[in-house]
């Protein structure tokens, strides 16, 4: 589904993502991870169209990303803050948000409903908390049932009923066979929303494995605990063997 | 685009910002009109709000609108929506509602007391300077990483086109006061959009000023149909070139 | 020894014993009548050597063809009324008029038309004449193409008043004409000026209006005129003059109101003139002060609405400005006498540097310029230190 290839990209003299290759493939779920500065978002903006890499290709469905973003039907994306113009209310967005996909007809509106936004749709945004404008970012995502999510930091901000509300969608489309990737810095979510992890340090891919692989080498039965395990050994090598 | 356009128009319009300009420039303008029954002087009046606040105006709001909306075109552009349309759309609703502000705020009360040709003149020159200066501030947005250096740079424009750009110009007439220089300055003076404007305005208002042989090749080069294409298209060049250049930067900028 | 007693009138008309004006000429005796009915009279060139009255009745037209002058007079005495004078000769030598008055005394010359003629009146070492409601009109299309309405040459003891010239080259104009009155005339459209004179010393010029002339009024070589209630408004043009003094001396200038000229007054190589209770109104130009100026007082003046107050190309002034009305004035009258605390600076940067450059009339109304002006006047660097209103009238004089 998302493939990239030797990606590069530097913010002036920063290297922010170094030969960054990735597979990505639909039914699985990702958990992008990596401390603040590591390339997380660079690299979801890179393959949102945000970023323009150096060099490197990225395919999403086998089409290369470009400026038109045709391809970006197929992505549904939660940003990690939610801001929208002062005056817009919660309806008028949803409404913008349908023309600009007039082919999708029936349109996933779960979270709507979930969170009750409907009651709000005559509200404008200047006057929503930052956990309703998450919501409304949530809900956004999921819209137009696409079959690649990408959730920035979902669960920050919300309240834990929403929070849940936010888990349990999530998993029903994993079960649907969408592509997921999520960044988090509650690792506690992860675990049971991902099947996969990507460890990115310094813009490079560290490491990437199934979370069962990643338990399994680390010996830890919690996906929290083999990840502070990982870290600490990778931290443990950059110590006595400097990266390249 | 007009997808979104709407909704960035909608938006806007309901600003409190947008609303506060609208009221300032109407009730100025109406009280202007009932101090002076000239509509000559009041147009004349007029001329510096059009000239330097409006100017002003335009670029600090749409800096501030810019960076306000950051996220939210950041979250367009994760939409399936070409670039440019997503800019264009930004920059049209910005452009319209300070325009129509303006339309409001003067046009409609000019319009109302009836100034003539005069009053035409600014409607106009405020018009094509709002379009101008929102161009030049999206320039100076998408050339700059945050919000504070953005409204340095769009101030830094506003100051050159009002202010150091005339001083520049006296400084070339001093030095070359041996040549003639009637036909240069004709060239320097199409280089700001603010000075073309304001000859604009004075050809329709302050004849006064423009007199003597110097005076009288301006007031026939200007005043010609000829003169006014210029100027006209020559503003309308200020308009689309810093939007072209603005808009090529952003199609290929990281946000 | 004819005397008045004996004066006899002679009435000319198609149906009279007398067909034409020059039968009448020859049959009249000085102090005669010579009555002329209504018609169109085409007598060429009439020459009056007697002391006659001619009295036109109901218009009466008399008719130059384009070829002739219709009245040369040479005589003590007399007057011309009533007629509607038309097309005179044009001639680039010969100075063909309607009326022509050589070496004549005692003449008046009212009442009368004259369209398309190429000079109007036109008097030359006479003295002693009033030109009164005459209407002079031409429609000429160049300089070079018409003389001047009123035209005097050596003349003395003139009185004009109540006339109207329009489209003559000069409207009026003066060349070593002295003790002469000028009343209420009106001048306008004309190719050149309004009012042009010349070594014409001692004259008074009271309530005339010189409207729209090519150039305005031109004054010259001159001592001793008094300029008072006139009107100089809208000469417009890239040199035009509201007024314009050259060498004139001695003079005074009041009460008068300069609106809408290019330039309001312009003077150089003048002195010793008196300039008081004159309005000035939104010209380019109040006053235009060459360095060559002196000894000039400029006193209770309204200026108001002027694009530039006053500009000089000099920097020693020695002129006296004071107790005037200026509208830009800024100042303040903590004392409460109406007189501003604080002197004015009727000189401003942008003036000067249009005055060098004029080029820089592009600036004009520019953020900069305002800049540029606020600073001199806190701080003058470029314009004359001693060129100011000492006494600036916080409130405008109530003027005519």
């Amino acid at each position: 589904m998302i493939s990239v290839d030797q990606l590069n990209k530097s913010f002036g003299k920063l290297r922010v993502l170094n030969e960054v290759s990735i597979a990505w493939q639909a039914g699985k779920s990702y958990a992008l991870i990596g401390p603040n500065g590591s390339g997380k978002t660079t690299l979801i903006k890179a393959i949102l169209g945000l970023v323009i890499p150096d060099t490197g290709v990225i395919r999403v469905d086998d089409v290369p990303v470009d400026a038109r973003g045709r391809y970006r039907t197929k992505i549904g994306y939660m940003p990690q803050i939610g801001r929208y113009p002062d005056n817009m209310t919660i309806g008028q967005l949803v409404e913008m948000m349908k023309s600009i996909r007039p082919d999708v007809a029936e349109t996933d509106e779960d979270l709507l409903d979930a969170f009750k936004l409907y009651k709000l749709f005559d509200k404008r945004m200047r006057t929503l908390s930052g956990g309703t404008r998450q919501k409304v970012s949530a809900a956004l995502a999921f819209l137009f049932h696409p079959p690649i999510l990408i959730l920035d930091e979902p669960t920050a901000g919300l309240d834990p009923v929403a929070s849940e509300v936010l888990k349990e969608k999530i998993v029903n489309e994993k079960r649907k066979g969408r592509l997921i990737v999520i960044t988090s810095h509650i690792l506690s979510d992860l675990d049971e929303l991902t099947t996969d992890l990507v460890y990115l340090h310094e813009g490079q891919v560290q490491y990437q494995n199934t979370v069962e692989e990643l338990k399994r080498e680390t010996r830890e039965a919690r996906l929290t605990k083999a990840i502070a395990t990982l870290i600490r050994q990778r931290e443990l090598i950059h110590s006595v063997t400097p990266t390249p | 685009m007009t997808r979104v356009l709407k909704y960035v128009f909608y938006d806007l319009l309901r600003t409190r910002f947008i609303l506060v300009y609208t009221l300032f420039l109407w009730f100025l303008t109406f009280a202007l009109f009932q101090f002076d029954s000239d509509a000559g002087k009041v147009v004349l009046s007029l001329m510096n709000v059009a000239l330097l606040v409006v100017p002003l105006v335009s670029v600090v709001f749409t800096t501030i609108h810019y960076f306000n909306s950051y996220e939210f075109i950041e979250l367009m552009l994760a939409q399936p929506i070409h670039r440019r349309a997503v800019f264009l759309s930004e920059y049209l609703g910005v452009a319209s509602s300070l325009v129509m502000a303006f339309l409001l705020g003067v046009g409609m009360p000019v319009a109302l007391f009836g100034a003539g040709t005069a009053g035409l003149a600014l409607v106009f020159s405020g018009t094509m300077l709002t379009l101008v200066f929102v161009s030049l501030a999206f320039l100076s947005s998408v050339l700059t990483q945050d919000k504070a250096k953005a409204i340095g740079v769009a101030l830094l424009f506003w100051f050159y086109f009002s202010l150091i750009y005339d001083g520049i110009l006296l400084w070339v007439v001093y030095t070359f006061s041996d040549y003639p220089l009637e036909k240069i300055t004709l060239g320097l003076v199409a280089l700001n959009p603010v000075d073309l404007a304001r000859i604009i305005l004075l050809l329709q208002l302050d004849i006064s000023a423009l007199m003597g042989y110097t005076g009288a090749f301006y007031q026939k080069f200007f005043g010609s149909a000829a003169g006014m294409l210029f100027s006209s298209l020559t503003l309308l060049l200020w308009v689309l070139l810093p939007l072209w250049a603005a808009t090529r930067i952003f199609q290929k900028k990281d946000l | 020894m004819t005397t008045f007693a004996e004066a006899r009138v002679w009435v000319v008309g198609a149906n009279q014993p007398v067909r034409s004006i020059r039968a009448a000429i020859d049959l009249a005796s000085n102090g005669d009548t010579i009555r002329v009915r209504p018609g169109t009279y085409r007598e060429g060139n009439l020459i009056v050597e007697k002391q006659l009255h001619f009295f036109g009745e109901g218009w009466p037209v008399l008719d130059g063809e384009n070829k002739y002058e219709i009245f040369t007079v040479h005589a003590p005495g007399g007057s011309i009324s009533g007629f509607q004078f038309r097309d005179t000769g044009i001639a680039s030598i010969e100075d063909l008029a309607a009326i022509k008055m050589l070496e004549s005394t005692r003449w008046r010359i009212s009442g009368n038309r004259f369209d398309n003629c190429f000079f109007g009146i036109y008097l030359a070492n006479s003295s002693h004449i009033w030109i009164e409601d005459n209407v002079l009109t031409s429609n000429a299309e160049a300089e070079h193409q018409i003389g001047n309405g009123i035209h005097l040459w050596k003349c003395h003891h003139a009185t004009i008043q109540n006339n109207r010239v329009a489209g003559h080259r000069d409207g009026i104009y003066f060349e070593f004409v002295t003790q002469s009155l000028i009343l209420n005339n009106h001048s306008e459209r004309n190719m050149r000026y309004g009012l042009h004179f010349m070594f014409s010393h001692d004259d008074e010029y009271h309530g005339n209006t010189f409207l729209n002339n090519g150039a305005g009024v031109a004054v010259m070589y001159t001592k001793g005129v008094k300029m008072t209630g006139n009107t100089f408004i809208h000469n417009w043009g890239s040199s035009a003059y509201g007024l314009l003094l050259k060498d004139i001396r001695d003079s005074e200038i009041s009460n008068n109101r300069f609106a809408e000229n290019s330039v309001g007054i312009f003077m150089e190589g003048s002195s010793r003139n008196q300039f008081s209770q004159n309005e000035f109104q939104a010209n380019g130009y109040a006053i235009r002060l060459q360095a060559s100026c002196d000894d000039n007082a400029f006193e209770e003046n309204n200026f108001r609405q002027n694009t530039f107050d006053v500009v000089t190309n000099g920097s020693l002034v020695l002129n006296r400005i004071a107790r005037n009305y200026w509208d830009r004035y800024d100042g303040y009258d903590l004392d409460r006498d109406r007189v501003g605390d604080v002197p004015y600076r009727p000189v401003s940067l942008y003036g000067t540097l249009v005055e060098r450059m004029p080029v820089a009339v592009l600036l004009w109304r520019s953020f900069l310029v305002f800049l540029l002006d606020r600073t001199e006047r806190a701080v003058p660097v470029m314009t004359p230190e001693n060129l100011k209103d000492e006494k600036p009238a916080m409130r405008p004089y109530d003027l005519r």
